[in-house]
C-alpha cells in the first residue's frame, strides 16, 4: 500500500472464486477432449451465437478465439512464442495481437492450457471487425486440411440510433437486417448439417438459446451491483468472471455459476463487503487491458481507488439496452417480454436480434455509441475517472478511441489515456504506465 | 519555513530551495550513471553555494522521472502535478502548459484554478523532446546553439518524415547528401518535433494562454516552430527549466500546511 488509508469497509474474497476458475479450465480441457468420445469441435469467434452450434448434440464443443488469445497473453513466455511463431510465418506485427497469439498457438502445435493444439472439424465466425473473417479463413489454411470456414455477415449498420432531441441513443433494429443475418443462419445450419453428416435438433437449439439470453443478461444484472458503493467486485476480477461469457454463452453450468454468483454478489451489496476496503474514489476502463499486466489495476488500490468495470467488461458478450431516459439497462430476454420461442425461425431471429444489439458490434458501425455509453456508465456507476487505453493490439474496438477520449474531457470527465497492446507485451510500458496512472490519481486529488 | 524541491530529469536534476515561498536558491547537475549520487551531488552543491544547511530544511519533495531515486526526499508526486502548480504560481492565467524536457514532453490542461483537468504525455518513444534535437544537432556536427540559430534564418519549411530518432537521423543525412541547406534542415527537425508536440498538445485541446515550461523552452527554434504549428503565441516563463521544481517545493510548502 503507497499510502496509510482508511480501512473503511469490510472485504472478503468471493466464495465462488474457485469454482469460476474451475469451469474455465473444464471448458478448455472438454474441448481438447472432445474426440475421445466422438464429439464435434468447433472454433470462432467469441462474439457468436453458441447455441445455434448446441443444436447439432450435447457433444459440440467450441473454442473461441478471442478469450483463447487472451490466455495466452496473460502467459507472457508463452505469448512471446506464439508471436515469433506468426512473424515468422508472415504476420506482420499491426494485425490482431489475440489472432497471433491463436494463430502462434497453431503453428507451435501448442495448446496453452497442455498438450498439441486440439484442431477444430469446423469453423464459423460472426464477420464484424475486417479481422474476424480472415482469422478462421487463415487457421483452416494454415491447418491445410480443408476444413471449412463459415463466415456470417453482421455488417448491417447500427442497431442504435442517436436522437438529437433527448441526445441519447435508442434501439432502433433494422428488421431487414436481422432477417439478412437470420436467413444466414439457417443456410449455414443446412449446410453444417450436411458437413457432419448429423441432424440438426430444433429442441436442443432453444434449450442452449435459452441459456444464451439467460447468460447474457445475467451478467449485465452482477455488473449493475456493482454500482453499490463500496464496489463488490473490481475490474482484476471481473476480468476472471465475464469470461465465461466469451467462452460459450449456451452453456448451462456457466448460467448456474452466474446465478449463483448473482447471488453472492447481492450478499456482498446487502453486507456492505467491498472489493478494495479503503475504496475512496473509482474509475473505469474502456477497452481489453493489457492482458499481461494486469497489476496496475492493483495498481490502483494504492490511492484507495476501485476499478469497477469497464465498457469492455460489462458488454463484451452481453446485452445491454437503453432506457427512454437514456439509462443503460440488462436487455430483456425473450422470456421476460413473455415471448414463447417453439420454432427455429423465432428463435434465431432473436437470437441474431440480441447479437446485433451487443454494443460493440455497433461500435464498428458508429463508434460515438461508446463514447456516449462510457459517459453513461461513468455517471451510473458513480465513477471519478475513465481510463482510455490506446490498444495497439485490435482494430475492431480501438475504432474512435481518441474522439471517444475528447468527448468524454468535453463532457468534463477526467480521462487518462495510456499505450498497449492487449496480447503483445513489446507494446506495453509498465513503467510509464504506472506513471501516468499516478499522475491521473494525483488530477483526481487522491495523495 | 524552508522547503526544497528536486526535479530529477533524464538529463539534469534541478533543485530549487524556498524560504517562507519565496525562492531563495536554485541550482542543477548533471545526470550521471550513478543516479542518488547525482541528485545527492546537485541537492548538496545547491545548499552550499547558498549557505543553507540540510538540516534547516523542513521537507523535501522529488518530482520527475527519476524523483524515487532521491532517497533523501519526504515524499515524491509526479512532474504533471508539479508543473501545474510551479505555473499557476507564477500566472495563474494560464490554461495550458506544454513540457519539453530532454526525454519527455507532455500537456496539461489546468482549469484557471490552478487544477489538472487534463493531460497527455509523449508516448514511449522520447522523438519529441530535447534529446532528439541533440542527437540531430550532432548529426549535423554543429553546437546546439548554433542549431538554433541556422533554424530561425531559415525561410523555407522541408518536411521530415520518420517518427523515430533513428530514422530521422538517417533522413538528415540524407538532406546532408543532397546538399540541403543547412539552415533549412534546422529548421526541418524543430518543425518536425514542433508537429508531434502540437498533435500530443491538441489531445487536451490546446487554448490560450499557453506556456512552454521544460529545458527545450530555451530553445527559439524549437519555440517558433511551435509557435506557427499551433498559430499561437506563448506566455515566456523566466527559468523555464526549473518550474517543476519549484512547483515541487511549493508543493512541500503546501503539504506542511496541511499538516
Ligand atoms: S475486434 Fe479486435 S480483438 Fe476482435 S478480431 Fe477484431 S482486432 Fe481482433
Amino acid at each position: 500500500m503507497q499510502f496509510d488509508l482508511e480501512i473503511k469497509y469490510p472485504s472478503e474474497p468471493l466464495k465462488c472464486w474457485a469454482k469460476g476458475k474451475e469451469l474455465r479450465d473444464k471448458y478448455y480441457q472438454d474441448y481438447a477432449s472432445a474426440h475421445d468420445s466422438g464429439g464435434i469441435r468447433w472454433s470462432g469467434g467469441a462474439a457468436g451465437l453458441e447455441s445455434v452450434m448446441a443444436g447439432f448434440g450435447r457433444d459440440v464443443y467450441p473454442l473461441t478465439g478471442e478469450p483463447y488469445g487472451a490466455s495466452i497473453a496473460f502467459d507472457r513466455p508463452f505469448a512471446a512464442k506464439c508471436q515469433a511463431a506468426a512473424e515468422e510465418a508472415g504476420y506482420p506485427r499491426d494485425v490482431c495481437a489475440y489472432m497471433r497469439n491463436y494463430w502462434g498457438s497453431k503453428l507451435l502445435n501448442s495448446f496453452a492450457f497442455g498438450g498439441a493444439f486440439p484442431e477444430p472439424d469446423l469453423y464459423w465466425q460472426f464477420h464484424s471487425c475486417c479481422s474476424h473473417g480472415k482469422w478462421y479463413q487463415e487457421a483452416a489454411r494454415i491447418e491445410g486440411k480443408g476444413r471449412p470456414v463459415f463466415v456470417t455477415d453482421c455488417a448491417i449498420g447500427p442497431y442504435f440510433k442517436f436522437n438529437e432531441k433527448t441526445g441519447n441513443y435508442y434501439a432502433a433494429p433494422n428488421e431487414n437486417g436481422i432477417r439478412y443475418v437470420v436467413n444466414q443462419l439457417h443456410s449455414h445450419i443446412e449446410k453444417i448439417e450436411k458437413y457432419l453428416g448429423r441432424p440438426y435438433q430444433d429442441e436442443l437449439l432453444f434449450e442452449a438459446a435459452d441459456n444464451q439470453f439467460a447468460n447474457m443478461t445475467i451478467w449485465p444484472e452482477i455488473f449493475m451491483l456493482n454500482k453499490a458503493i463500496p464496489a463488490p467486485l473490481d475490474q482484476k476480477s471481473m476480468f476472471s468472471l465475464y469470461v465465461l461469457g466469451a467462452l460459450n454463452k449456451a452453456s448451462a453450468d456457466f448460467r448456474a455459476f452466474y446465478n449463483e454468483l448473482k447471488d453472492e454478489v447481492q450478499d456482498r451489496v446487502n453486507r456492505g463487503i467491498a472489493a478494495v476496503p479503503t475504496e475512496r474514489a473509482r474509475v473505469m476502463d474502456d477497452i481489453q487491458p493489457p492482458w499481461g499486466f494486469l497489476k496496475i489495476f492493483r495498481h490502483l488500490e494504492n490511492y484507495g481507488c476501485v476499478c469497477i468495470g469497464s465498457y469492455y467488461s460489462a458488454s463484451l458478450m452481453f446485452a445491454w439496452d437503453i432506457t427512454e431516459d437514456g439509462m443503460l439497462v440488462p436487455k430483456k430476454t425473450p422470456k421476460q417480454r413473455g415471448i414463447e420461442i417453439k420454432d427455429r425461425d423465432t428463435c434465431l431471429w432473436h437470437l441474431a436480434d440480441f447479437l446485433l444489439s451487443n454494443l460493440w458490434f455497433n461500435n464498428m458501425q458508429d463508434n460515438g455509441l461508446k463514447a456516449w455509453g462510457m459517459k453513461k456508465m461513468y455517471e451510473q456507476w458513480h465513477c471519478d475517472g475513465i481510463m482510455i487505453h490506446y490498444n495497439r493490439g485490435c482494430e475492431g474496438l480501438s475504432m474512435g478511441v481518441a474522439e471517444q477520449r475528447l468527448y468524454l474531457a468535453e463532457h468534463g470527465i477526467p480521462v487518462m489515456s495510456f499505450e498497449g497492446n492487449m496480447g503483445d507485451a513489446r507494446e506495453f510500458d509498465e513503467a510509464e504506465t504506472i506513471k501516468r496512472i499516478d499522475t491521473f490519481m494525483e488530477t483526481l486529488g487522491l495523495k | 519555513m524552508i522547503t526544497v524541491g528536486v526535479d530529477v530529469g533524464a538529463k539534469k536534476v534541478k533543485v530549487v530551495v524556498l524560504k517562507d515561498n519565496q525562492i531563495v536558491a536554485k541550482g542543477s547537475g548533471l545526470m550521471e550513471m550513478d543516479r542518488e549520487k547525482s541528485i545527492r551531488d546537485a541537492f548538496e552543491d545547491t545548499l552550499k553555494t547558498n549557505g543553507f544547511k540540510e538540516k534547516e530544511i523542513d521537507y523535501i519533495l522529488a518530482t520527475g522521472a527519476g524523483a524515487k531515486s532521491a532517497v533523501f526526499a519526504a515524499k515524491d508526486t509526479t512532474l504533471v502535478t508539479s508543473i501545474a502548480r510551479g505555473v499557476h504560481a507564477i500566472d495563474p492565467s494560464i490554461i495550458t502548459i506544454i513540457d519539453i524536457g530532454a526525454n519527455d514532453a507532455m500537456a496539461i490542461k489546468c482549469d484557471g484554478t490552478g487544477k489538472v483537468v487534463d493531460f497527455a504525455v509523449n508516448e514511449k518513444c522520447a522523438a519529441g523532446a530535447g534529446s532528439f534535437v541533440e542527437a540531430m544537432a550532432r548529426a549535423m556536427e554543429v553546437s546546439l546553439e548554433d542549431f538554433v540559430t541556422a533554424s530561425l534564418q531559415s525561410t523555407k519549411s522541408i518536411p521530415i518524415n520518420a517518427q523515430c530518432v533513428i530514422f530521422a537521423e538517417s533522413e538528415v543525412v540524407s538532406l546532408i547528401h543532397e546538399e540541403t541547406a543547412r539552415n533549412d534542415i534546422c529548421r526541418a527537425v524543430h518543425d518536425a518535433m514542433a508537429g508531434r508536440i502540437s498533435s500530443m498538445a491538441r489531445r487536451v485541446r490546446v487554448e490560450a494562454p499557453v506556456t512552454v515550461t521544460g529545458g527545450v523552452a530555451y530553445n527559439e527554434g524549437m519555440l517558433d516552430s511551435l509557435k506557427k504549428e499551433l498559430g499561437m503565441d506563448f506566455v515566456r516563463m523566466e527559468n523555464p527549466e526549473y518550474i517543476a521544481a519549484y512547483g515541487a517545493a511549493l508543493l512541500a510548502v503546501d503539504t506542511l500546511q496541511k499538516a
